[in-house]
């Protein structure tokens, strides 16, 4: 997968998602009649969600002051149960470390669960470039790495792509099995897939995996899956390396049950993900499995630098996609169009973090700041306050350009003096009224081309407020 | 409720510059509505624009220029209506956000947030208003705005009001709760974005089979207006004051004006 960014082409993207109506049929049903009920059905069964929303919103802002006393207890914790940690402090190093691990392993195939740091690192092209073959064991992961695409959402990688588009890439991937097979229905596809990765998971040398939790007390990491592909990943190959990022530890395993109650619940509305997979060190002497090896590489990559900025309650994040799956933007621009790994809201604010302001300024500015994300977010970020935090960084640049900066100051200059104001608004407002004739509403109008490209212009009614109130109207 | 009979509280209005300029028959309206419901209302003529637009722009130092007039213009009420959730927003919710660094103008700004409402919320919570006298003979949906629902808690205000219309029938509106797509200078900005949303929208609305769709905030209902229009729906748009003050003769909004209305069909 390529790591290149491509958020100056939002737009451009964008328009791409609105005209492919395949697309914007699969956003239908798996947003808004996907995840956003089962999100609703979820709650509905669990009467304190709104409590527990409070209590992981205090366990992260907790766990962000203290952040580098639980990583040291987690390490010493994971050294003593046979593992070893690795602090990578950018996507460079991360990759460096993973490669010299998977080399001394002498691996040629690594397994991979899905894991949204290693899309951050571009992890893949890095084994790939020096002679390792990754293979995905995620189902969304795997149809996205055949067809060679990045995925468009953090939790549902591969939705936009239909079951007739997967049955088309399977019959050219998998060339060994008869090309006249039928995979009109998703389980023969799922057990071809099934098929085709049983084989590799026990060819793997190395296994890579996400987290989606740290225990510090414990030096426990766990993931959530629903297909079991995590387990295998993590159990069978001889060398399994946890790729994850500082900001996921929690205190005690408690802690991170108040996170599991919220995470699956919010993201697709079940009660837990189906496997809930632990892990703690390398296999002991008396365990019938595990690997034999065990590497944990936390990643910073700017992180700690967030920690210290106004955008320091992302870091609360626990990767539910809620904020994705809830925004009108998202809704009807896929993934993709974001240009890089996170898409939606969490990601417009962790994007220009990544690859700076100046390539991804379109993104805080794709928010109408309807606040529903911040609405459903489990741990309360307030999503719209820091993408409009990176508004400010953005306008302080100059990178909204110089026809919105003249505006808004020309409109400051005269809101600022109400006598000229009014001088200037009435006669702006009687002008736009000669130009409507009575019609009510503009088709097109000069100077409003971005509004009447997609709806008419509704036409002022005459006259201003103040200006007839002062006449003596009520 | 104290047994002495209530002093009229002294309102000003925040008439927003949107409906100052594009719609003053809603400013007429909410002078109306607050009249019935017992308050003494002054509207200033020294308010012109809430700021949002800057705010929401990342023009900070504008932003705030524009909040210290507004601060200024309405220190002296007991309370500030605003017939927009998004402006209300603004003044009630954000206005103390941007004089984090400034003790003077944030207090001011405290003060100022503590005493700012939105027309329905202020009607129904503050002045107990049960009975509008309003008559409208016909079904309505209603679109729940965004700043207004999630930073104002504007939801059964409405509603309640619009009970009270004789002849009216509420139908809600699937989704009510989603973004129209407006989002200010979003909907400029990223036109075909905010396009696509606002079609979406009208789809729900038309689906909801009412003679007109109410909402609370102009930008919004214009926005809606405009795709519903564009896609030649009949559906007609108020603002809910308009509704509640039987202010619905005239034109609905991007309405052509009656001489000329023929004319409109046939062009």
């Amino acid at each position: 997968m390529s790591q290149d960014p491509k958020c100056h082409d939002f737009q451009l993207g964008a328009k791409k998602a609105l005209d492919d109506e395949r697309l914007q049929t699969l956003l239908g049903r798996t947003l808004e009649n996907g995840f956003q009920k089962k999100r609703l059905q979820g709650m509905s069964r669990l009467p304190e969600y709104e409590q527990l929303r409070d209590q992981a919103r205090d366990l992260k802002d907790h766990v962000l002051d203290h952040l580098d006393m639980y990583l040291a207890r987690f390490e010493a914790e994971v050294t003593k149960a046979g593992g070893q940690v690795h602090w990578a402090r950018d996507a460079a190093e991360a990759r460096d470390i993973i490669l010299d691990i998977c080399i001394k392993a002498e691996a040629k195939t690594v397994s991979k669960g899905k894991s949204m740091i290693a899309e951050e690192i571009g992890l893949n092209d890095h084994l790939i470039a020096n002679a390792i073959t990754p293979i995905e064991t995620d189902l969304g992961e795997y149809i996205i790495q055949l067809r060679d695409e990045p995925p468009s959402h953090i939790i549902a990688p591969a939705f936009h792509i239909s079951k007739e588009q997967v049955a088309e890439t399977f019959k050219d991937s998998h060339t060994h099995l008869d090309p006249d097979r039928d995979l009109s229905e998703p389980t023969t596809l799922l057990n071809e897939a099934r098929g085709e990765l049983r084989e590799k998971f026990l060819r793997a040398d190395v296994g890579i995996t996400g987290a989606n939790i740290l225990v510090a007390e414990t030096g426990t990491a766990m993931i959530v899956t629903n297909e079991g592909n995590g387990d295998l990943t993590q159990d069978l190959p001889p060398v399994h390396i946890a790729l994850t990022s500082i900001e996921k530890v929690v205190p005690t395993l408690e802690d991170a049950t108040l996170i599991l109650r919220l995470l699956a619940r919010t993201a697709t509305g079940q009660e837990q993900s189906v496997y809930n997979t632990f892990f703690t060190g390398a296999k002991r002497p008396t365990d019938i499995d595990g690997p034999d090896e065990y590497h944990v590489v936390l990643l910073d990559n700017g992180r700690s630098e967030l920690l210290g900025s106004e955008f320091r309650d992302i870091l609360r994040c626990i990767r539910c996609g809620a904020c994705i799956n809830h925004c009108p933007v998202y809704g009807v621009t896929s993934g993709h169009a974001y240009g890089w790994v996170y898409p939606g809201p969490m990601g417009s604010v962790l994007t220009p973090h990544f690859v700076g302001i100046e390539e991804a300024h379109l993104l805080p500015g794709a928010s109408t700041f309807c606040g529903r994300c911040e609405e459903v977010c489990p741990v309360r970020i307030p999503l719209p306050q820091l993408l409009r935090n990176w508004r400010v960084r953005a306008f302080e640049k100059g990178l909204s350009g110089g026809a919105q900066r003249l505006g808004l100051g020309v409109w400051a200059a005269l809101a600022r003096r109400p006598w000229l104001y009014r001088l200037t608004m009435n006669f702006a407002i009687a002008a736009l009224g000669m130009l409507a004739r009575g019609k009510g509403s503009f088709k097109r109008l000069l100077g409003a081309g971005g509004w009447t490209k997609t709806r008419d212009l509704p036409a002022p009614q005459g006259g201003t407020f103040q200006s007839r109130y002062a006449k003596g109207e009520r | 409720m104290n047994d002495t009979p209530p002093q009229k509280p002294r309102v000003g209005l925040f008439i927003t510059c949107l409906v100052d300029l594009m719609r003053p028959s809603i400013g007429f309206a909410a002078l109306r509505l607050l009249a019935r419901a017992g308050a003494e209302v002054v509207v200033p003529d020294q308010q012109t624009c809430c700021g949002q637009p800057a705010y929401n722009s990342g023009d900070t130092k504008n932003a705030r220029a524009l909040a210290k007039d507004v601060i200024e213009a309405f220190a002296d009420f007991d309370h500030v209506v605003v017939p927009s959730g998004s402006c209300g927003g603004m003044i009630a919710h954000h206005y103390v956000k941007l004089f984090a660094d400034d003790e003077t103008w944030r207090a001011k700004a405290e003060d100022l947030a503590a005493r700012t409402f939105e027309l329905t919320t202020y009607l129904v919570d503050h002045l107990d208003l049960n009975d509008t006298g309003a008559v409208f003979d016909g079904s309505a949906t209603y679109h729940d705005s965004c700043a207004g629902l999630r930073e104002l808690g504007v939801k059964k205000q409405p509603r309640h009001l619009l009970a009270t219309v004789d002849g009216l029938t509420l139908n809600e509106l699937e989704e009510s709760e989603a973004c129209c797509g407006f989002g200010g200078l979003f909907s400029i900005k990223y036109p075909d974005v905010s396009g696509a949303i606002v079609d979406k929208k009208a789809v729900r609305v038309e689906a909801a089979k009412s003679d007109v769709l109410l909402g609370g905030d102009l930008g919004c209902l214009m926005n809606m207006a405009g795709k519903l229009k564009r896609r030649g729906s009949k559906v007609r748009v108020f603002h809910i004051a308009e509704v509640l003050a039987n202010m619905t003769d005239g034109p609905a909004i991007g309405e052509a004006t009656l001489e000329t209305a023929g004319q409109d069909r046939d062009a």
